[in-house]
């Protein structure tokens, strides 16, 4: 089930996904930079919803490479099945290129029915934030459409930071990013860029 | 002899939509072939054209990876829970001078 943006004869992929998300991603992959970061956001099974933001661990951890720890991954999958949720958003960022899939992520991407959301630190005060979809190694970039809110039914996001440094705390600086770009499609865009205030 | 395996999204179209399927074998390679013989085309998403295991896929024998049990050779037995899941992995493209990406093999 797609969340579809409807225009007259045409019915086009968006993502849509609260503000608070939105800066909890931003705000991991700055934590991780120069590294790659690496997530989820999983949501109910058929809403095409992103709830719940879980950032993963990079077992690469390099600047140019990112996999998820296999022992974590299974532990978040088997509690997305115990949830009844899916992976909605599975994210990653690029710490030195643009937020396109690169030929890697194209190959790896194996959740057909996931937003691959790609963001890119490597600007200091704009972070890049582009949405695709990746179905047999086809990529069609969706846009971004984000609403305010925390994300979930209940009004509340949930932060469970993965990393394995116990003193990152989970909260957005304000002073690490100035705007958000992102990705424009010329059927039809729905964003907005925000400036530190 | 009952091994159940948890099948993820991407190869439910081998299994009729099944999420999960029952197979036999000693080993990961057998249960693999068993399955195969059921659900055609499975095996050639799980196993390279070399006979190894596809870097593109987790698999799981309950709580362990198989690729440190052996990989194919991971010994399984009746009553355990296999989980197959998409590899999540990827990287930026190389720029002039960066180190070079790390890929993952079987």
């Amino acid at each position: 089930m797609l969340a579809a943006f409807r225009r007259p004869g045409r019915l086009v992929s968006v993502l849509t996904i609260s503000q608070a998300i939105v800066d909890a991603i931003v705000a991991h992959a700055r934590r991780d930079h120069p590294d790659e970061a690496c997530g989820i956001v999983a949501g109910p099974v058929g809403s095409d919803t992103p709830t719940r933001h879980i950032p993963m661990t990079n077992a690469a951890r390099s600047m140019t490479f990112y996999e998820f720890d296999s022992m974590e991954y299974l532990r978040v999958w088997r509690e997305m099945e115990a949830r009844d949720e899916e992976p909605v958003v599975i994210y990653h960022s690029h710490t030195a290129t643009e937020a396109y899939p690169s030929r890697t992520d194209i190959a790896y991407a194996g959740w057909p029915q996931a937003h691959y959301l790609l963001v890119s630190t490597r600007e200091p005060d704009v972070t890049e934030i582009r949405s695709f979809r990746i179905v047999d190694g086809t990529v069609t970039e969706e846009p971004v459409r984000v609403v305010e809110g925390h994300g979930s039914p209940e009004g509340a996001a949930e932060l469970r930071p993965q990393s394995s440094d116990p003193n990152r705390e989970p909260t957005v600086d304000p002073n690490a990013v100035q705007s958000y770009l992102f990705g424009q499609n010329p059927v039809t865009v729905d964003y907005e860029c925000r400036s530190a205030s | 002899m009952a091994i159940e395996v948890r099948i993820p999204t991407i190869l439910r179209s081998y299994t009729g939509g099944a999420k999960a399927v029952e197979g036999s074998g000693e080993t990961l390679r057998e249960l693999i072939e068993n399955l195969d013989a059921t659900y055609p085309g499975l095996r050639d998403r799980l196993i390279t054209a070399e006979g190894g295991l596809h870097r593109f896929v987790n698999v799981y024998v309950n709580d362990e990876d198989v690729r440190f049990l052996g990989a194919l050779d991971a010994k399984v037995s009746d009553g355990d829970s296999v989980t197959i899941l998409p590899a999540v992995a990827g990287g930026a493209p190389v720029a002039a001078g960066a180190p070079v990406a790390r890929f993952v093999t079987a």
